[in-house]
C-alpha cells in the first residue's frame, strides 16, 4: 500500500479550512520518489521527522507557533510512524516559510521530511496557520535527489481552536507520507470508572484523540455503557443500566438534546448506529433470547433481524450500510457471524480457536476487529469480512471492546489489569500498541469520525 | 466540568476503593460484633447467621427476638445464607441441582409470602466482553424466573434484568470469586415484612 498521491487529490481533501493554496504548491512534485510510509505492514523504521516551532511575529503567535508543532509532532509520534527529532539536533532554531529551509543540512541532522510553518493573528483576530512539508532529500552534495517541498497549506480558525489546527496539520502530513487519511482530528468518547469494583460510578466523557481537554458527559447518577458515535455526526447512542431497566439514549454532543429511544418489552442493549446515521441496531432479549433489530430513527419504526434462539448481540454495520456483522452462539460458543442489513443470508466467519465477540467493522471496509478469547487470555485481531487473514494484534488478561480510528488503521480498545481499564491504542499490523494519553480508569471508547 | 485526574489522584481512588472492598467483605459471622444493640437491619451483603434455607447456625447474634435473628417473611431473611441466589457453570445457564434445590426453597417462601414481589437480576463473571455477558446473564435470570413459575410462582410477581458483568459479587478475580459471580439474584421488590 506504499503510494504517492497526487498534491491536486490532497489539497482537495482538506480544503474544509483551506484558505487558499500557496504558491509554493504548484512547485512540480518531485522526480523521485519521495519518502513514503507503508502502514499496511512488514517492517517499518519511523521515519525521522523534524518539526521546528512555527515562526510568529510576536510572543503570543511565537508560542502558540511553538505549542502547534509540539502537539503536531507528538501526534505523528504517537501513531508509531514517525520519529520527531529532538530540538537539540535542529540546525536551524525556527524557520522562515518565504525562503526555502537548507534540507541539505536537516537531511545532515537525520531527518528526512521537515515541517516549518508560520502563525499570524490577522486583523479580526483570527489565528492563521501556514505550513510546508518538505522532503529533505536523500544522496548527497549537489545530486541529492528527492529534495522539495510536498506540501503547502494554510489553515484559520480562532485562536482557541489551536489544538485542533495541529491536529490537522498532522492529518495532512500523515496523509502525505503514508497514503492513508489521517486521524488526529478526532474524539474519543467513553466511560469514565469511579468508586469501587462491586460499586463502579460510570460516567459518560469525552476527550481529544490526544487525550487532551477531557470533560464528562453524564453525572455519575446512571450506569452508563457502550457509546458509539454516529459516522456523520457529533452523536453518540449509548446505554444506560438501572437497577430495573437497561435503555438505549441518543446524544447530540453539540446541541445536547438527549432522548430514550423509546421503551421496549424486554432489555434493550449494544446499540450502534447505521454508517448514515439513520438507523440504530441493538439487541433486544426478551424471555432470556437476545435478537438484533434495527431502528430507523425517522419512522421511529423497528424491525427484526435474527429470529434464532441463541445470543445474538452485538451488530455493527458495513460502511456501506448492505451489511451486518454480529455476535452469536447458535453454533455452540460466541463466533462472529454477517447477514445482510435485511437480515438474509446469515453465515459464520469466525473459526480459529476461542471465543469471538465484540464484531466492529472497519470505517475502510476492509476488516472486521473483534475480541477474542482463549482460556483465559483475550485477544484484540482483525479478520476480512469473509473471515480469511486473520490477525491477532494484542494479548492480555482483559482486552475487550475495539473501536475503530476513522482512517480504519488504528484501533483503541480497553485493556484491564489488577482490577483497572486503561485505554489503549494498536495498529492493524499490531506493531504499535500503547497506552492512551488518558491514565485514569476508563472502559468502552468509541472513536468520532474526522471533525468537520 | 472537566476531569483532570492525575495518575496519583487515580490510584488514590483505587486503593480507597480495595480498601473499601475489604471492609465490605466481612466473615459470615462476624456480625453484630461491635455492636451490642439489636441489629437485626443488617447491611446489604452482609450475611447473619439465620436458619432460613440452612440447617440453622442459629446464635442469637442480630437479636431482634426472633428464632435465628431475622423476622420471618422479611428480606433479610429470604437473602440469608446466600437463600437468594443461584449459581452457574461457565458460559452456562442450566440450573445445577443445588441451584434447583435453592430454588424449591425461594419458591416455598414466595408461596408464604403471596404479596412479594420479585426481580430476578442475573450476573455474570469478568471473564467475557460487555454486550455478550449481558446475553449471557439475561438468559440466567431467565432460567431462574421459568424455575420459579414451575413451582408454582405467577410470573406477574417477577420481572427480570440482566446486569451483564456489571455488578460483580466478589471482586478478587480468582477463581472462587468468578464463580460466585456467575449467578441469578433473586431480588425483592415489595412485600416483604
Amino acid at each position: 500500500m506504499t503510494m504517492t498521491r497526487p498534491l491536486a487529490r490532497l489539497a482537495a481533501a482538506v480544503s474544509l479550512l483551506l484558505a487558499a493554496a500557496t504558491p509554493a504548491l504548484a512547485a512540480s512534485p518531485p522526480q523521485q520518489p519521495p519518502v513514503e510510509i507503508d502502514v499496511s505492514g512488514g517492517q517499518v523504521q519511523p521515519l525521522p521527522i523534524a518539526a521546528p516551532a512555527f515562526a510568529g511575529a510576536d510572543a503570543r503567535t511565537s508560542q502558540l507557533g511553538g505549542q502547534i508543532a509540539r502537539v503536531m509532532a507528538a501526534d505523528l509520534e504517537r501513531s508509531g510512524f514517525f520519529r520527531p527529532l529532538p530540538q537539540s539536533a535542529f540546525p536551524q532554531a525556527t524557520l522562515d516559510i518565504a525562503v526555502q529551509p537548507d534540507l541539505t543540512a536537516w537531511r545532515g541532522a537525520g531527518a528526512q521530511a521537515l515541517v516549518n510553518g508560520l502563525t499570524t493573528i490577522d486583523a479580526d483576530g483570527r489565528l492563521r496557520v501556514d505550513f510546508r512539508l518538505w522532503d529533505v532529500g536523500s544522496g548527497s552534495g549537489a545530486n541529492a535527489g528527492g529534495q522539495g517541498q510536498l506540501l503547502g497549506l494554510q489553515f484559520t480558525s480562532t485562536p482557541e481552536n489551536w489544538r485542533r489546527m495541529a491536529h490537522k496539520v498532522a492529518d495532512a502530513v500523515y496523509r502525505q507520507l503514508t497514503g492513508e487519511d489521517g486521524y488526529f482530528d478526532t474524539r474519543i468518547v467513553f466511560v469514565a470508572e469511579s468508586g469501587t469494583r462491586a460499586q463502579r460510578i460510570k460516567r459518560l466523557a469525552i476527550m481529544d484523540q490526544d487525550g487532551a481537554n477531557p470533560s464528562f458527559l453524564t453525572d455519575g447518577t446512571e450506569q452508563v455503557l457502550t457509546p458509539r458515535f454516529s459516522g456523520t455526526s457529533q452523536e453518540i447512542t449509548y446505554m444506560t443500566l438501572g437497577t430495573d431497566a437497561a435503555r438505549v439514549h441518543l446524544f447530540n454532543i453539540e446541541t445536547g438534546r438527549h432522548e430514550t429511544l423509546g421503551d421496549f418489552s424486554g432489555m434493550v442493549f449494544a446499540p450502534r448506529f447505521s454508517p448514515d446515521g439513520t438507523k440504530v441496531a441493538f439487541s433486544v432479549q426478551k424471555d432470556g433470547n437476545s435478537d438484533i433489530y434495527v431502528m430507523d430513527l425517522r419512522s421511529r419504526e423497528s424491525k427484526r433481524l435474527t429470529t434464532d434462539p441463541s445470543i445474538d448481540t452485538s451488530p455493527s454495520f458495513s460502511p456501506d450500510g448492505t451489511k451486518v456483522v454480529f455476535n452469536s452462539d447458535r453454533g455452540g460458543s460466541p463466533q462472529l457471524y454477517v447477514m445482510n442489513a435485511n437480515g438474509s443470508n446469515q453465515r459464520r466467519i469466525s473459526f480459529g480457536k476461542g471465543r469471538y465477540t465484540t464484531p466492529v467493522w472497519s470505517p475502510k471496509g476492509d476488516w472486521i476487529a473483534f475480541t477474542r478469547q482463549e482460556g483465559s487470555t483475550f485477544h484484540i485481531g482483525v479478520m476480512h469480512p469473509d473471515g480469511s487473514e486473520e490477525r491477532t494484534l494484542t494479548s492480555a488478561g482483559l482486552d475487550e471492546g475495539p473501536t475503530w480510528a476513522p482512517n480504519g488503521r488504528v484501533l483503541m480498545f480497553a485493556r484491564e489489569s489488577a482490577g483497572s481499564s486503561r485505554l489503549w491504542t494498536v495498529d492493524i499490523t499490531g506493531r504499535v500498541s500503547r497506552a492512551a494519553e488518558y491514565r485514569a480508569a476508563a472502559t468502552d471508547p468509541a472513536w468520532s469520525p474526522l471533525l468537520k | 466540568m472537566t476531569l483532570r485526574l492525575t495518575s496519583q489522584a487515580a490510584l488514590a481512588l483505587m486503593l480507597a476503593g480495595s480498601l473499601a472492598a475489604c471492609a465490605h467483605k466481612k466473615p459470615p459471622m462476624a456480625t453484630g460484633m461491635n455492636d451490642g444493640s439489636s441489629g437485626s437491619a443488617s447491611m446489604p451483603g452482609d450475611r447473619g447467621p439465620s436458619t432460613y434455607g440452612s440447617t440453622g447456625v442459629g446464635s442469637g447474634a442480630s437479636g431482634g427476638g426472633y428464632p435465628g435473628g431475622y423476622r420471618p417473611g422479611s428480606a433479610e431473611e429470604f437473602a440469608a445464607n446466600d437463600g437468594d441466589r443461584v449459581f452457574f457453570d461457565y458460559d452456562q445457564y442450566t440450573l445445577r441441582a443445588e441451584g434447583r434445590a435453592a430454588l424449591d426453597a425461594q419458591a416455598a417462601w414466595l408461596t408464604r409470602y403471596p404479596n412479594v414481589q420479585i426481580r430476578v437480576e442475573g450476573n455474570a463473571d469478568e471473564r467475557g466482553t460487555r454486550e455478550y455477558n449481558f446475553a449471557l446473564a439475561g438468559r440466567r435470570a431467565s432460567a431462574t424466573r421459568e424455575y420459579l413459575s414451575t413451582k408454582g410462582i405467577n410470573p406477574a410477581r417477577m420481572e427480570t434484568i440482566s446486569y451483564g458483568k456489571e455488578r460483580p459479587l466478589d471482586t478478587s478475580g480468582t477463581e472462587p470469586g468468578m464463580a460466585r459471580n456467575r449467578n441469578a439474584h433473586t431480588a425483592i421488590v415489595s412485600g416483604a415484612r
